[in-house]
């Protein structure tokens, strides 16, 4: 079957215990479906639980009731063909370049000359073969966002999950990252699930934005997003189309942050 | 408007030179200040002695303490040569301090890889470390007899408690990020131990290392006090028995000197293992 979907969530509820023992309640009756080589972009208010859905395709977190799926098949444990790039730094600090680079393959039990042919590979498809001997510490946060996207497209995962990665870079540096991204997604073409609280970013890397409520996060609405591809992410959102679907996506969810936001004034 | 160059504004030269200097400057200050204490210190000290503001007999005096290590070291001690006192002294200490490192940095990380284990354990591992180390020297002395295996005992149990205790909560901190990241690239459970949780607990296993060598030697020391026939320990005991303060103090400079050249060691080790960690800028102001 050609059209099975790389990703699938079905009525997936996931409950959390919080340290003092009170249930939580992440997601409900969750519903998300990602076709092969689709990108799909994840908004919502902050802390509704939009990080859940990843750990949940990644199999760190299975769902209290419901059904995950990846590509056809029911999640058990970690699967090989998902690549995640996080929104923290998650480079290993007493490793340089090409060393964070190789981990991936290495621990997959490529030969190593083969590892590292790859690793220079990728490095200088991400613009840092200069850089290969360099200690993370040494580089930008920009720089060291190119080697976690190199560390992750170097599995060649089919299924791409992306939570907040460029959340913590400057508008610039986001800007030249959004273009990286598309570049080397266009090459691959996995499946992606983008998580963002930033809704131009989401429109403008995504084919079909999913909106969702405060927590415990649902499916408000979902959007396609028809814009063109190749896109010029620097340019795209003066664009007439991106700003009219920038409007009507925006409507929707202003009201759920303002929910998200009265809740966070009641508790504080 | 543009920047001109004027005779106040520095050239990157003098900034760094003038940079160079006060560094200079401020290191001598720091030797300087050093140095003055310590001729002070010792000096006030041979005095006091010397005019008997204190008892010569019981505090004895730098020149006493320095003459009492000439003649160790030219003559030899009461139990033999000196060199071969604190070789004993030195190789209790050190069998001490690797066995109990080596088995505290395998049981932290086990027990920090592992939450059942660590569970179970954790209530023998607050027993045990309840109990002042000391007092187990004479139990260790009536089953592992006078010679060497009563002392490394001691130092082990002295050293393992608080490396263990380190390599575990070293394990502990390791950054969640970096795990989740290391286990979808495709590690195992013994790759992610060696290549993530290892490297990152590191550096609170180095920090454990660096008192712990102290602790070897209290350890082998305290053992020797309780009975033995040579080492430092039965130095000083002698030297008590004698009433030979300049004795005692001299045994003590020797423990000092080594304690401190094995810290030298340990930073040196540290510095090159910990070569991935970012340096603190320079503030010239």
């Amino acid at each position: 079957m050609t059209d099975t979907p790389a990703i699938e969530l079905r009525n997936v509820t996931r409950q959390f215990l919080s340290p003092d023992g009170r249930s939580l309640v992440a997601l409900r009756d969750f519903n998300m479906t990602v076709a092969k080589g689709e990108f799909a972009a994840v908004v919502g208010p902050t802390g509704c639980g939009k990080s859940t859905t990843l750990n949940l395709v990644t199999g760190l977190f299975k769902p209290s009731a419901g059904e995950v799926r990846v590509m056809g098949g029911p999640v058990t444990g970690i699967d090989k063909r998902i690549g995640f790039v996080f929104q923290t730094d998650a480079l290993f600090p007493w490793r340089n370049v090409i060393d964070n680079v190789v981990a991936g393959p290495l621990f997959r039990g490529t030969p190593k000359a083969q590892a590292y042919a790859e690793g220079r590979e990728w490095l200088a498809r991400v613009g840092l073969s200069k850089f290969e001997t360099l200690l993370p510490h040494q580089l930008s946060g920009g720089m060291r966002k190119r080697v976690a996207l190199a560390q992750t497209f170097i599995n060649k995962p089919e299924i791409l999950l992306m939570d907040e990665p460029f959340s913590a870079l400057d508008v610039q540096t986001r800007s030249i990252m959004h273009t990286e991204l598309l570049k080397l997604w266009s090459e691959n073409r996995a499946s992606v699930v983008f998580v963002t609280h930033d809704l131009e970013e989401a429109i403008a890397l995504a084919d079909k934005v999913y909106v969702l409520t405060a927590g415990p996060a649902t499916v408000k609405s979902v959007y396609e997003v028809k814009l063109p591809r190749p896109r010029n992410v620097a340019d795209i959102r003066y664009d007439k189309d991106f700003i009219a679907i920038s409007k009507r996506i925006w409507e929707d969810l202003k009201s759920e942050v303002q929910v998200a936001q009265s809740r966070q004034e009641k508790v504080a | 408007m543009s920047i001109t160059m004027d005779a106040a504004t520095p050239t990157a030269a003098e900034l760094e030179a003038k940079a160079q200097a006060l560094k200079t400057s401020y290191k001598r200050k720091v030797y300087f200040w050093r140095t003055t204490i310590l001729v002070l210190i010792l000096g006030s000290w041979e005095l006091a002695a010397r005019t008997e503001v204190i008892d010569p007999f019981r505090y004895a005096m730098p020149s006493t303490i320095w003459g009492r290590l000439y003649e160790w070291t030219t003559e030899g001690t009461s139990e033999g040569s000196l060199w071969y006192n604190l070789w004993v002294t030195m190789e209790e200490s050190l069998l001490g301090f690797f066995s109990g490192s080596a088995i505290g940095v395998l049981a932290g990380i086990a027990l920090g890889r592992n939450q059942l284990a660590a569970d179970v354990f954790a209530l023998y591992i607050k027993l045990i470390n309840s109990i002042p180390r000391v007092v187990l020297a004479p139990i260790f002395t009536v089953i592992f007899g006078l010679g060497l295996a009563s002392k490394v005992a001691l130092s082990f149990i002295m050293v393992f408690f608080v490396v263990f205790a380190n390599a575990f909560q070293g394990v502990r901190e390791a950054d969640k990020a970096m795990i989740a990241n290391a286990r979808i690239l495709g590690a195992s459970d013994w790759q992610l131990t060696k290549a993530v949780i290892v490297p990152s607990a590191m550096s609170w296993i180095f920090a454990s290392l660096h008192v712990s060598f102290g602790f070897a030697i209290i350890g082998a020391i305290v053992g020797e006090f309780v009975g033995a026939r040579n080492g430092i320990g039965v130095l000083i005991s002698v030297a008590k028995g004698t009433f030979d303060s300049a004795g005692m103090f001299a045994a003590i400079l020797i423990v000092m000197v080594v304690a401190l050249a094995a810290e030298y060691i340990m930073t040196a080790l540290e510095n090159r293992f910990a070569k991935w960690k970012p340096q603190a800028a320079m503030d010239n102001q």
